[in-house]
């Protein structure tokens, strides 16, 4: 069982900002944003054919500003948010003075100054058209995205992240900016967003909120949030924390993830480079510790379906798939049903069951050559995933065959 | 003529020959002379056997002249004359004796005859004699008799007057209470009594006796009951009673239950001993002590019971079984004891006392194996012996332990003060950090010492279990096991592991907290563990095996694995200290980057200082390393290592390489290029394992502070003067971190890589001249 190579892409700029296109359950499909000071800053629609093994791009224009992070709606498959840094000299400043006043929080007050941003965006409904032209003539004739609004308040300083509400009708979204968390409701189509409740993090310093993540059990009612060595819960229906886990890692923690199908259970990675899983019952003592990359790590992500997959990505060019059987929902793998099975197969299934069941690291995937800061799962298809590296590479790769065959039967 | 000549050439040996005969006729042997020389076969010679006229004539005619023959005729015709003389003077003497032998005889028979008669007369008298006695003793017959009957009604007589004193006899017995006595007399009558009560005086004497017996066994059972008396006494006591036909079975679960309660007394004076240790244990007796009381006191009345239980009772064999559940049950009681004072012994300070005291118990034992020897009292106390001696280890390996641990505070201690504190050093004085009083590698050899010392001091006090003059050391236990799965294995052994463990240790706790342990702690266990794994602990178990003579029975741990785990954890301290170091580093980078404003920054006009502390942080952490470590190889320098120029080139490859189709045509540096494919070949690992040499170390630590600083930049946005401010600082670090490391192009490669990212994140990109960076970068 050979596994397929992985298929690689590049994107002529750098980039951070990665996400399955979550409304759509047909198609592989990502979204890169990518981060330029001096040229138009686009995103790229990655669609995968796997019976080809064929990459199809689209790109779209993102003018604002370079993307620090992108969310797709978990509804509408042409919506999606980003968070971008605005760097502008004082006279473009002025150029677009009455619609960016409003909506950007002014970050500095002399000559040049960088804000960041959160808007939301709709794709142009004929973008797909583009993809039937040959690529240069899209990559020279890209359409723009309309805006539909942004989510930016200047009392809250600046966006770090912008989080949907998981498989909600893409009505609600969470932006954290600095040390407030805000739930804004969509209105009219997501065209009119506004503030139904914040949160606000008090504490001595300057605390800033470096990432975050929505968790999709108790109805959506939950939250947690990174900001330096700490990880929070907040409960959205009073906007309190709920548990704090202090000094989760040595360093500052990167990025967290829900396990879809565990709802107490919570992966955290950071710069002392390493991946900790959490049940926010007890906070005292991570469950398990992962300690595999040699650099910090930059994202953490359960598959959505198998929850004992986890991918990590890290600045040490390495992207880790691994094993996480024995704090999954399915400990013991998974349970046969002994009608499907021929007899054959029955005695070879028995063999499996008495096999221990061990955590390990499935595959070190070194197809990056920079820092690889985002990771994402593919939203149609379980058994994909794609890495993106800061030099702008994209990696679409697959969960080894021999696993997944473990996993199915 | 030739006749005559002989006798005289025969004279002298004829005449002997003449005497042989004659006293061969009167029978006198001649036997014990021997012949005073042989006899010639010389026909020749004249006084020979096989003498041979003929012959010799003719010799004599042969060989002599005239006158010589003439001078042999007449000394022959002379020896021949006196020959004749001789014979007749023979003949003659003969003759008188026969006479004078004729006469003796005739005397003889004369007296004779007058004998007879006097024998005759001697009988006739005798006759008479033996008439007369005959007649004496018929007359003495009757008074003999009477005489016999007298004497015989005279003893009875007295046997009789004894029956009747007996009771007062017995009655002043009682007074003086000499009870033996009593049972001694009353044993002697009492067949009589019995034999003749049907006599009624008889029946009155048996009565009283028996009456005073009575009471004397009452009185001898009251002392008994009271127990006061001694163990000799109350034997006594026993053995009269049971003379006295008490039953024995009785007596036995007395005697036995008189015993226990006079132990158990003991036992409680043992154990009130014990007790007081609460309070105070200073004034406590020492365990020696204790274990002599309980040899003198419980101990030796134990062996005084089971030696007169199995003299009065010798004969109750089935009584033999009732001794040993006796036996056990308060041996039992006696160990629970001694079992209690040994755990209480805690203080690990003279082992000596300890062993003594439990040789002494040991061995006192033994004599109560001796007196009963099926008993299973002897086993149970080497049992404890060895229960004690394997406690005692497992306290010397926690005194040992915490031992350890009370030298690493004190380590730490040492660190802690100033004086020692190498950073702050300036960037000159790589010397300076030796000048501290206390250095590292001092602390190091004064820290393995004094380990090794008290491992040595640990082992010479076990040792003591094993020598040869404690009674316990042959046994089998203290000859195998003992050295080998007590002292190798879970002392020894037990300790290196636990050294390893504890090391590692601070690897993880301290990771999280971060800091909570000092780096050059860290730097110090780990060249401790590595001291170990290369000879230490080869050392020391080398030491255990000769000083124990460790016969491996059972598998042991061989040093191998050991020194495996001892370099595991020198691994991971070294590791674990170049995070520490990196992160701290990392920290100043990370903090100057994240903090400044590097849009609006004014034109640099000097290194900023934290690069300065940065350089200085790592050439004392150099100095520091180098301490312990050796140096490391490190490749070839390029002659001009600190004169490099990088960013010029940096920023168009870095477009070149990210964004092809919009800086279409940019020069690439050949050189630089392969470079980069160089590196990309051997990936860098950031959080790598490093090797045990000072430049591996300081590349570990370079090169996470670097990768910080790259990824911190990357995450910045940069205005023109903030690029020149991040080239000048690669450019100060470049000159003096390419120094620290095994390869500088590493330093090269990453200085590049934050110098490029600078760039590309910049507004306006406009980098400054070299020179510039040069003439501000020696300025600082």
């Amino acid at each position: 069982m050979e596994d397929d190579a992985p298929v690689i892409y590049g994107l002529e700029f750098q980039a951070r900002a990665l996400t399955a296109q979550t409304a759509e359950t047909d198609a592989v499909r990502f979204l890169v944003g990518t981060q330029s000071l001096k040229f138009d800053n686009q995103i790229h629609i990655i669609d995968f054919d796997d019976e080809n093994n064929i990459i199809n791009k689209n790109v779209l224009l993102h003018q604002a500003g370079e993307i620090w992070h992108i969310g797709a709606s978990p509804a509408d498959k042409a919506v999606l948010t980003t968070c971008y840094n605005k760097s502008e000299s004082h006279c473009f400043l002025l150029s677009v003075a009455p619609f960016a006043a409003s909506l950007c929080s002014s970050f500095f007050s002399s000559d040049s100054r960088v804000v960041s941003c959160a808007a939301v965006w709709r794709m142009p409904s004929d973008w797909e058209t583009g993809s039937h032209e040959s690529p240069d003539e899209s990559a020279h004739n890209p359409q723009t995205l309309e805006l539909l609004c942004h989510l930016d308040d200047s009392t809250h300083g600046n966006a770090a992240c912008v989080l949907w509400e998981p498989m909600g009708d893409g009505k609600r979204v969470i932006s954290l900016a600095d040390n407030h968390a805000l739930l804004w409701d969509l209105q009219e189509s997501s065209t009119q967003a506004t503030v139904s409740s914040t949160a606000t993090l008090e504490g001595k310093g300057q605390l800033k909120f470096t990432s975050g993540k929505w968790s999709p059990h108790h109805n959506c009612s939950q939250l947690a949030t990174a900001n330096d060595t700490a990880i929070r819960g907040w409960d959205l229906r009073t906007m309190s924390q709920i548990y704090c886990i202090e000094n989760a890692h040595g360093q500052l923690v990167r990025d967290l993830d829900f396990n879809p199908n565990r709802q107490y259970y919570l992966a955290s990675c950071g710069d002392d480079c390493k991946v900790k899983f959490w049940d926010v019952r007890s906070v005292q003592e991570p469950v398990k510790t992962l300690e595999e990359h040699s650099h910090w790590v930059w994202s953490v992500r359960y598959n959505h379906s198998h929850d004992q997959l986890v991918l990590t990505a890290s600045s040490d060019s390495r992207l880790i798939l691994s094993n996480m059987v024995s704090i999954s929902s399915e400990p013991f793998g998974h349970l046969v049903d002994d009608e499907e099975l021929s007899e054959g197969e029955e005695l070879h299934q028995e063999d499996k069951g008495k096999e221990p069941l061990k955590d390990s690291v499935v595959s070190t995937y070194e197809e990056h050559e920079d820092s690889v800061y985002a990771a994402e799962w593919s939203s149609a298809d379980p058994w994909l995933f794609a890495s993106l590296s800061y030099d702008g590479r994209l990696v679409i790769n697959r969960v080894p065959r021999a696993l997944k065959y473990r996993i199915l039967l | 003529m030739d006749e005559g000549s002989v006798p005289v050439a025969e004279d002298p040996g004829r005449r002997r020959r003449v005497h042989g005969m004659l006293k061969l006729y009167y029978g006198l042997n001649e036997e014990g002379k021997a012949p005073e020389q042989p006899e010639s076969l010389d026909p020749c010679d004249i006084n020979g056997p096989h003498f041979d006229p003929e012959l010799y004539l003719n010799k004599l005619r042969r060989e002599c002249s005239l006158t010589e023959l003439m001078d042999q005729e007449t000394c022959m015709v002379r020896q021949i004359r006196s020959l004749d003389s001789d014979m007749q003077t023979l003949v003659y003497e003969n003759y008188n004796k026969f006479i004078s032998a004729t006469d003796t005889i005739r005397k003889m028979k004369n007296d004779f005859k007058k004998m007879e008669d006097e024998m005759d007369c001697l009988s006739a008298n005798m006759a008479a004699i033996t008439e007369f006695s005959a007649r004496i003793s018929g007359t003495l017959q009757d008074q003999h008799a009477q005489i016999t009957k007298l004497s015989g009604v005279h003893t009875l007589l007295r046997k009789l007057q004894f029956l009747f004193e007996l009771p007062a006899r017995l009655n002043k017995c009682l007074e003086l209470q000499a009870y033996a006595q009593a049972v001694n007399t009353h044993r002697r009558a009492r067949c009589v009594l019995q034999q003749y009560s049907h006599l009624p005086s008889f029946k009155g004497i048996q009565d009283d006796c028996h009456a005073i017996m009575d009471k004397l066994a009452q009185e001898l059972r009251q002392k008994f009951r009271d127990g006061g008396s001694s163990a000799k006494d109350l034997s006594e006591c026993v053995e009269l009673l049971l003379q006295l036909d008490e039953p024995a079975e009785e007596l036995c679960d007395k005697f036995l239950s008189h015993a226990r309660s006079r132990l158990e007394s003991d036992l409680q004076g043992l154990e009130a001993e014990i007790r007081p240790s609460l309070p105070s244990p200073a004034s406590n007796t020492d365990i020696l002590e204790f274990i002599d009381r309980g040899c003198n006191e419980f101990v030796s009345s134990l062996c005084l019971v089971i030696t007169s239980y199995q003299e009065l009772f010798i004969n109750h064999a089935q009584k033999g079984e009732l001794l040993h559940v006796f036996v056990d049950d308060l041996a039992a009681r006696y160990f629970m004891l001694v079992e209690r004072r040994i755990q209480e012994e805690k203080g690990v300070g003279d082992n000596s006392l300890l062993v003594r005291a439990l040789d002494r118990f040991h061995r006192r034992l033994q004599a109560v194996a001796k007196l009963l020897p099926g008993s299973a009292v002897p086993n149970k106390g080497t049992e404890i012996v060895i229960r004690a001696a394997t406690e005692r280890v497992k306290q010397y390996l926690s005194a040992l332990q915490s031992f350890y641990m009370d030298s690493l505070t004190d380590v730490r201690q040492a660190l802690a003060t100033p004086r020692l504190s190498v950073a702050g050093t300036s960037v000159a004085g790589p010397a300076s950090g030796r000048d501290a009083p206390t250095s590292l590698p001092e602390l190091l050899s004064s820290l393995s010492a004094s380990i090794l010392n008290q491992i040595k001091s640990v082992l010479a006090s076990v040792h003591l279990f094993t020598a040869k003059d404690i009674t316990f050391s042959n046994k089998p236990y203290f000859k195998g096991e003992f050295c080998s799965q007590g002292v190798r294995e879970s002392l020894v052994v037990s300790f290196i592991k636990f050294v390893c463990q504890s090391s590692r240790q601070f690897c993880e706790t301290a990771g999280d907290k971060g800091g909570s342990t000092p780096p050059a702690l860290l730097l110090l266990l780990s060249r401790l563990c590595l001291d170990y794994e290369t000879s230490t602990i080869s050392y020391i178990l080398t030491l255990t095996d000769e000083q124990f003579l460790v016969q491996h029975h059972s598998p042991v741990t061989p040093v191998t694995t050991l020194c495996a785990e001892a370099r595991e954890a020198a691994q991971k301290l070294l590791n674990h200290y170049v995070k520490v170091q990196g992160l701290i580093i990392s920290q100043m980078l990370r903090k100057s980057v994240e903090t400044r404003d590097w849009v609006n920054t004014i034109e640099p006009r000097n290194v900023r200082a934290v690069m300065k502390r940065v350089v200085e942080d790592t050439t004392s952490i150099d100095v520091q390393v180098g301490l312990l470590y050796e140096e490391g190889v490190r490749k070839a320098h390029s002659s001009d290592s600190s004169k490099r120029t990088f960013s010029v080139y940096s920023s168009s490859r870095q477009q070149a390489r990210y964004a092809a189709s919009y800086t279409p045509s940019a020069p690439m540096d050949t050189n630089l290029l392969s470079n980069i494919h160089k590196l990309f070949s051997e990936r860098i690992d950031i959080f790598s394992s490093v090797e045990f040499n000072k430049v591996s170390v300081m590349t570990g630590i370079i090169k996470i502070s670097l990768k910080t600083f790259l990824e911190c930049v990357r995450l910045r946005t940069f205005g023109r003067y903030g690029l020149q401010q991040i080239q000048v600082d690669c450019h100060y670090l470049q000159m003096y971190l390419w120094r620290f490391v095994s390869d500088e192009n590493l330093v090269h490669f990453l200085l590049d890589e934050i110098v490029g990212s600078a760039a590309h994140r910049c507004l306006d990109p406009a980098p400054m001249e070299q020179s510039v960076i040069e003439v501000i970068c020696e300025r600082g």
